[in-house]
């Protein structure tokens, strides 16, 4: 289906741009503030309207889209460089104490719930970006894992991978040389479906105050800005939803869309 | 079909209670839930919010006016040298458990507060009692060390109350007092029921039960509101909401006082340069706060007092908004890349008024960091670790501008000149010259810019459109239930 | 299947020892000190100092993770700083609610989303069935909290059908409590829905295509009648796993719809714990919480086991 992968594609595509535009330009200044021209419905000057502190809200949705992708890019990569290593070494190992004890831990981090992961990082060092980056780069950390030690452990059967052992080659020239080549379709994959998930997450930490502080805006704290002045000004907390919802579905559909153009093979592999 | 179910439950309710009858349960919704509900061993405004003048009553009591009016003690005699109160008690008073209150008791409850090992959070309140003497079951003396202007007024705080020495050590679960209502049953997280009490010493409330809702979300609020979940709502969380909600015939808007001075607080040993301190006092726009943050409640202040207060002097002038004259300052006393930490609690006021603070520093050309924080780490951090440099807080005590003459104090501003005068101020008892005290103790701290004066509190109130009797004002923090009815 | 379990159950202890021991940790350096917390701002220092002592909070830190270990064995869970009452009564009081509202959720996506992923793998590739799958892509990804804002607006405030929040309490009658709980568990309902219709589809899609669902067909069943009898159970066991998986998101997800719709339940519990510095609350919810997560994971395995015999060797 060739339809995922354009539609996600464009949508992922807009709002990076979107997000890399506003480092250069945005409609207005975030962090200017025009409390007499709050609650402004859509019109020519302020496409999207106005907020609550009279701030343009197409602008906020621009700055916002690069904190949400620097947020969620963070963790994946956070979850990747930790993760796939991990399960390289698990499936290189496998059975042995140290696949043992990988396994385990991951099962430890699997049993909490990215929040609660959240919820206790700002406990002890107090909300910012970086504890929503930590918290949700931990929670992806074992997804990487296993995704990783599968497709690894299938590989390691084969029979050319037995060849270079035979010819003489450790497991971690052997794991990196070979075995992470023929993954690597895998992991882009999943990587696009935990960008997704990062994505919702980190809207669900700045919606319960635990992600971005503000001036920083970000989509999630401007849902949970709104939510009061739902009822007279719909227009504040439906645009940021709609941003949260368009960028998830369109990075799901480019992830299955990836997956079907990389590899009908692969079973996808989501959490 | 929730329709029908609902008047299905609507006729239930008709055919269980007497037709027509007057409605006598309310439900009164709050912010936040007290963490426990003794008022003797806690300093959370919501215990009081629930106990004060319902469950619990003290020696004295505030009126809705803010005045201290006689409730345990039927009348009082104050020695010429004003160090020895003998309290004459109400007969006939009795605890919710049936024991009979009386001198032993009233003797009991205050040497518990000011005992060594005591947790009372007001512990000062009673520091200036030597003794405490029963002199028969109905008479009580208590000698002060020294002449104490204010114990009248202290004695009718609600960790003043008086308590039995039976039911004391439970008071946190289970709350026995001589109040015209009794603890029913605490849901935690939910809410907290009391009932009338038929052994009441007064006359009986009009009401016969209540129930305290918690519901710390505004939006929730405001729903619960326009679902009738709640009957009135005294501190209502969200200012934004109440132009929708006055407009609708079912529900009053009550807008009144506080004693909650809105202040930008300011770390004086951090930020000790007083043209910095000036600076930021002329960049802040008070108009746009009030109007951005609570939707145009407020007052402006000038200075630490409520302006309510027949000694309130307006000193808004003194820090006009005036962002060319900060650059100014700034610029003259060399300043540049100033760069600042503003930690904001969780109200609405500290939130949302901490964000356009923020920008209107910047406008000239002070960086500010904002982080929020929880109580919890407000408390332990800015207010005792004294690791801050700028916060928002309403402090919501009545008649609190000595907390200016502690230095130790979170803010940390020493200016013995100022001392001198509120220790005077605590032994002065002639009105006009507390008033002279007062005027030049506001003066001060308005010329030292010690904090940012922002505005005093109003006390933003919904309540369904057919309850009377609710406190408009909030001279302490209460839901005084006693003179509260339906007219339909 | 003995030694399957047993090595299971081990791996399950193991993994509940080894979380009593990071959230113990974690909360042991959570700076703040409870006492000056419930105390409040002008509390003296003597009355927080002899708080503390109240309180016990000065004993060393491995008898205190022994004393709180070995009360989660016994039911004991130690009093709550705060509310001063046991913190087992707490939790048990919004297990009532939290419980629930999590099967209330799942029976609602499940009802919802096996209907449907099956309609949509007998009509696989036609309009219908990209209809519900376009459907279900946006389901995944509507933040359920933001649903959750709109669904208040409409059915709460404007609708007045159901009420905006809150609990009134299993006592005021099971249909005053499923009134309340049920725009919190639609709210909640909507992405394991989805989630759970696109793996019905894909799994009958799969069972359809093997070759004893074609012999039923040759046989003459209709094709109604073969999804019914023969690809259903099949396809319900990747079903089983994704209730599974989807538990944890499951209570995640609870945490910030009990906080929208203020429900008491154990997600609010743990905000207001952490908000009011009561830590051992936070300690033992946040393990309540991670002992179901592991508990329900290995029942999934059991009943998969149970299910499918050759899986017992993966273990």
């Amino acid at each position: 289906m060739k339809r995922n992968l354009i539609i996600g594609g464009a949508l992922s595509t807009l709002f990076t741009l979107a997000a890399l535009l506003s480092f250069l330009w945005t409609p207005y200044d975030v962090t200017a503030l025009n409390i007499g021209a709050k609650f402004g419905t859509p019109n020519g000057q302020n496409l999207l309207g106005t907020d609550h502190f009279g701030r343009d809200i197409l602008s906020m949705l621009m700055v916002g889209a690069r904190i949400s992708i620097a947020v969620a890019l963070a963790a994946v990569s956070f979850g990747i460089l930790l993760g796939v290593p991990l399960g390289l070494l698990a499936a290189a190992r496998r059975g042995s104490v140290v696949d043992e004890i990988i396994m385990r831990s991951n099962d430890l981090v699997f049993a909490f719930p990215s929040l609660v992961i959240a919820i206790l990082i700002t406990a002890v060092f107090g909300p910012s970006l970086w504890n929503a980056i930590l918290a949700i780069g931990i929670f992806n950390t074992p997804v990487f894992a296993r995704v990783t030690r599968g497709a690894a452990l299938s590989l390691w059967t084969l029979d050319y991978i037995m060849a270079a052992r035979v010819a003489g080659k450790g497991a971690f020239r052997i794991s990196f040389e070979h075995i992470l080549p023929n993954i690597l379709n895998l992991l882009i994959v999943q990587a696009t479906i935990q960008f997704a998930v990062g994505i919702i997450i980190e809207a669900g930490l700045s919606y319960v105050g635990l992600g971005a502080q503000p001036p920083i805006p970000s989509w999630g704290r401007m849902l949970a800005d709104s939510q009061t002045m739902i009822s007279f000004a719909p227009h504040l907390a439906l645009f940021p939803g709609a941003a949260i919802v368009l960028m998830v579905l369109g990075l799901n559909l480019l992830g299955d869309g990836l997956r079907d153009a990389l590899d009908p093979k692969i079973r996808r592999a989501r959490t | 079909m929730f329709n029908h179910l609902k008047i299905s439950v609507c006729a239930l309710a008709l055919l269980s209670a007497p037709a027509f009858a007057q409605q006598t349960s309310i439900t009164i919704g709050m912010a936040l839930e007290p963490p426990n509900l003794d008022p003797t061993g806690g300093a959370a405004a919501a215990i009081d919010e629930v106990v004060y003048a319902n469950v619990m009553e003290g020696l004295t009591r505030f009126g809705p006016d803010g005045s201290v009016n006689a409730a345990l003690a039927a009348s009082w005699d104050i020695s010429e040298d004003g160090t020895v109160y003998t309290f004459s008690l109400r007969d006939g008073v009795t605890f919710h458990d049936g024991t009979t209150m009386d001198a032993e008791d009233v003797k009991f409850s205050l040497d518990r507060a000011r005992a060594e090992d005591s947790t009372n959070a007001q512990k000062a309140l009673f520091a200036g009692i030597a003794d405490v003497t029963v002199v028969d079951p109905l008479t009580v003396q208590v000698t002060l060390s020294e002449p104490n202007g204010n114990f009248l007024f202290n004695m009718a705080w609600g960790d003043a109350v008086i308590v039995a020495p039976e039911s004391a050590a439970d008071m946190a679960t289970n709350p026995v007092g001589t109040g015209p209502f009794q603890f029913s049953e605490w849901v935690q997280g939910d809410r907290v029921e009391i009932v009338a009490y038929d052994g009441y010493w007064g006359d009986k409330p009009a009401l016969s039960e209540a129930t305290f809702k918690f519901i710390s979300d505004a939006t929730a609020a405001f729903a619960a509101m326009m679902a009738g979940d709640v009957d009135a709502f005294p501190n209502f969380p969200a200012p934004e909401t109440l132009a929708q909600l006055d407009a609708d015939p079912r529900f009053n808007v009550i807008v009144g006082s506080t004693e909650g001075e809105t202040i930008l607080s300011t770390n004086n040993a951090n930020v000790s340069d007083v043209r910095v301190r000036k600076a930021i006092a002329h960049a802040i726009n008070r108009q746009d706060i009030i109007d951005g943050a609570m939707f145009g409640y407020g007052t402006p202040i000038g200075t630490h007092f409520a302006p309510h207060n027949p000694d309130y002097m307006d000193l808004t002038g003194n820090s006009a908004y005036d962002p060319d004259l900060s650059r100014q300052i700034l610029a003259d006393a060399g300043i540049t890349d100033l760069k600042l930490r503003l930690a904001l609690p969780p109200p609405t006021y500290a939130r949302r008024g901490g964000e356009i603070i923020a920008a209107q520093l910047r406008e000239v050309g002070i960086e500010t960091a904002i982080t929020n924080v929880e109580w919890a780490q407000w408390i332990e951090s800015v207010f005792r670790g004294k690791d801050f440099d700028l916060t928002i807080v309403s402090h919501t005590e009545p008649m609190d501008i000595g907390i200016y003459a502690r230095p130790d104090y979170y803010f940390q501003y020493d200016r013995p000149e100022f001392q001198d005068l509120n220790a005077t101020l605590e032994v002065t008892a002639d009105p006009a010259q507390r008033s002279t005290l007062l005027a030049e103790m506001q003066q001060i701290i308005a010329d030292d810019y010690v904090n940012g004066y922002l505005f005093q509190l109003a006390k933003t109130g919904v309540a369904n459109a057919n309850i009377v009797g609710l406190w408009e004002n909030s001279p302490t923090q209460a839901n005084d239930l006693t003179g509260v009815s339906w007219t339909q | 299947m003995t030694r399957f379990l047993l090595t299971r159950l081990t791996s399950l202890i193991l993994t509940l020892l080894a979380a009593s021991v990071v959230i113990f940790l974690v909360v042991e350096v959570v700076p703040g000190d409870v006492a000056s917390v419930m105390l409040g701002l002008n509390a003296e220092p003597e009355a927080v100092a002899a708080l503390r002592e109240e309180l016990g909070l000065n004993a060393p830190a491995h008898v205190r993770y022994l004393t709180w270990v070995s009360g989660l064995f016994t039911g004991d869970f130690g009093q709550s700083h705060t509310y001063r009452v046991p913190v087992s009564e707490l939790i048990a009081d919004r297990l009532w609610v939290s419980l629930p509202l999590a099967i209330y959720a799942l029976a609602l996506s499940t009802f919802i989303a096996i209907p449907v992923g099956l309609i949509a793998a007998t009509r696989a590739g036609k309009a219908t069935d990209t209809g519900i799958m376009g459907l279900t892509q946006l389901g995944i990804a509507v933040p359920n909290f933001w649903f959750a804002m709109f669904l208040v607006l409409i059915f709460a405030i404007n609708l007045r059908w159901f009420p905006s929040g809150g609990f009134p309490g299993w006592d005021e009658g099971l249909w005053q409590g499923i009134i309340a709980l049920t725009l919190p568990a639609i709210a909640l309902a909507v992405q394991q829905a989805s989630i759970m219709a696109r793996v019905t589809r894909s799994a009958t899609l799969e069972t359809l295509g093997q070759d004893y669902i074609r012999t039923a067909r040759a046989k003459g069943l209709s094709q109604r009648q073969t999804v019914i009898r023969h690809a259903m159970r099949n396809a319900l066991i990747p079903v089983l796993t994704i209730l599974g998986l989807q538990f944890s998101f499951l209570l995640a997800g609870a945490i910030i719809i009990e906080n929208v719709f203020f429900l008491p339940g154990l997600g609010r519990l743990i905000f207001q714990a952490i908000t009011q510095n009561d830590l051992i609350v936070v300690k033992s919810v946040v393990m309540l919480l991670v002992f179901a997560i592991v508990t329900v994971n290995f029942l999934v395995d059991v009943a998969y086991a149970a299910v499918d015999p050759r899986l017992r060797r993966r273990a």
